[in-house]
């Protein structure tokens, strides 16, 4: 009880931001991808800045905030986005043993700073109640732009330094002229021509009764998928949706209409290979207001009509 | 809170910095381990300035954060272009002076 009894505020904080920040930098350690290692070192920054709040230091408490967790680890994440999310450490080990000796490190170098930096602490805590008296941002202020005002105008050269080595390491040298709006319709022209690559724009991805997003492929006239529709990036991730699957409920509906015999007449005989397709592209392209096009605009009508039915059963 | 606390907090998590620089192979990731190290040195300035009772630990943590800051950008900025060259993140296929 009287060990409960001195237990203050500022302990039970000290101890819980301890464990978060302990715990989420071995998660930064450990975790696989490297996004989710960038968000455990943002908690560990945030939990730092608290701490800076708790040592009577409000100004370091903002910058700390600012510059680390909201410019340096948003530069993490641009690169990480530019060098590619999915590029995830091989687990490997290429030197022999590596692991048991960083473990061995780990703990010497634990030891070792525990017993070196903590033999600094030689007085009993000062505080800064006297050196804040001013106002800390004063304070630190003063000491800046006077004892280490050299220290300040070097950190400007640095700072210069740097942006200009980032802009020079970043920048990349045009090899040959950009090629202009002209030169590009040509070149397309030319690739018609001699391959008979279509110069249009592509297609557009299908539109489904409940499915109309860019990973849903159309259909062509013969029922097949289109494969252009889509985007290559998304077929190499493989998070394409089957056509046929997607159709299939839609033409289930038809088929069991037409066994009603109730709209017999909208239904054309040899219309089964449209059916799912009611406004893909090819679909618009093909019936470009005739008859045959009528025709298809009033199946895709009853389709959509007997998909609520459908629903509502 | 006796400053003890804090600085033993501070050299964990310079160790776990370490760990992870001598563990991971993604040079972004050891780049992070290595900005772990700086911050963990920082809390060692502030609890300084706080035990000492004056502010020059502050200076000095703030200039770590302005050094640390130019050395992101140009860190983060070889590692993209060692991407493009190479197509890769990992500091093990970063091998080309050996031959």
């Amino acid at each position: 009880m009287i060990a409960l009894a001195t237990v203050t505020g500022a302990q039970v904080g000290f101890y819980l931001l301890v464990i978060i920040m302990v715990i989420a930098a071995l998660a930064m350690v450990a975790a696989r991808k490297a996004v989710h290692s960038a968000l455990c070192l943002a908690t560990v920054m945030v939990c730092l800045a608290i701490q800076y709040a708790v040592l009577d230091a409000p100004f370091l408490f903002a910058v700390q905030i600012i510059v680390y967790t909201g410019a340096i680890l948003m530069l993490f994440l641009f690169v990480l986005m530019l060098v590619g999310v999915d590029t995830s450490d091989s687990l490997v080990e290429t030197i022999k043993g590596q692991r048991i000796w960083a473990a061995i490190g780990f703990l010497g170098l634990l030891i070792m700073l525990l017993v070196a930096v903590g033999a600094g602490i030689t007085a009993p805590d000062a505080g800064l109640t006297q050196a804040n008296s001013g106002g800390n941002v004063q304070g630190v202020a003063a000491l800046l732009f006077n004892r280490y005002v050299f220290a300040f105008e070097a950190t400007a050269a640095l700072l210069i330094t740097a942006a200009l080595g980032a802009m020079v390491l970043a920048h990349r040298e045009r090899l040959r002229p950009k090629k202009t709006q002209a030169e590009l319709a040509g070149e397309r022209m030319r690739r018609y021509a001699e391959e008979g690559e279509h110069p249009g724009p592509l297609p557009t991805p299908g539109v489904f009764a409940r499915h109309n997003a860019v990973d849903t492929p159309a259909l062509l006239p013969d029922g097949t998928a289109a494969p252009r529709s889509v985007s290559t990036t998304l077929k190499l991730r493989g998070s394409i949706h089957d056509a046929q699957t997607l159709a299939a409920p839609t033409a289930r509906t038809l088929r069991a209409i037409r066994g009603d015999g109730t709209v017999q007449g909208l239904v054309e005989p040899g219309e089964d290979h449209l059916i799912g397709s009611g406004a893909t592209p090819s679909d618009i392209a093909a019936s470009g207001g005739d008859e045959a096009g009528e025709a298809d605009s009033e199946a895709a009508a009853v389709e959509q009509g007997a998909t609520k039915q459908e629903v509502e059963q | 809170m006796s400053p003890a606390h804090y600085i033993v907090l501070s050299v964990i998590l310079f160790t776990i910095g370490a760990l992870g620089f001598t563990l991971r192979r993604n040079a972004i990731v050891a780049f992070m381990c290595v900005e772990l190290m700086l911050n963990a040195a920082n809390l060692a300035l502030v609890t300084f300035s706080h035990s000492y009772g004056n502010l020059d630990g502050q200076v000095a943590a703030f200039f770590v954060m302005v050094v640390a800051a130019a050395e992101v950008v140009v860190g983060l900025a070889i590692i993209v272009s060692i991407y493009r060259t190479r197509r890769s993140s990992s500091v093990d296929d970063i091998n080309l002076l050996k031959h």
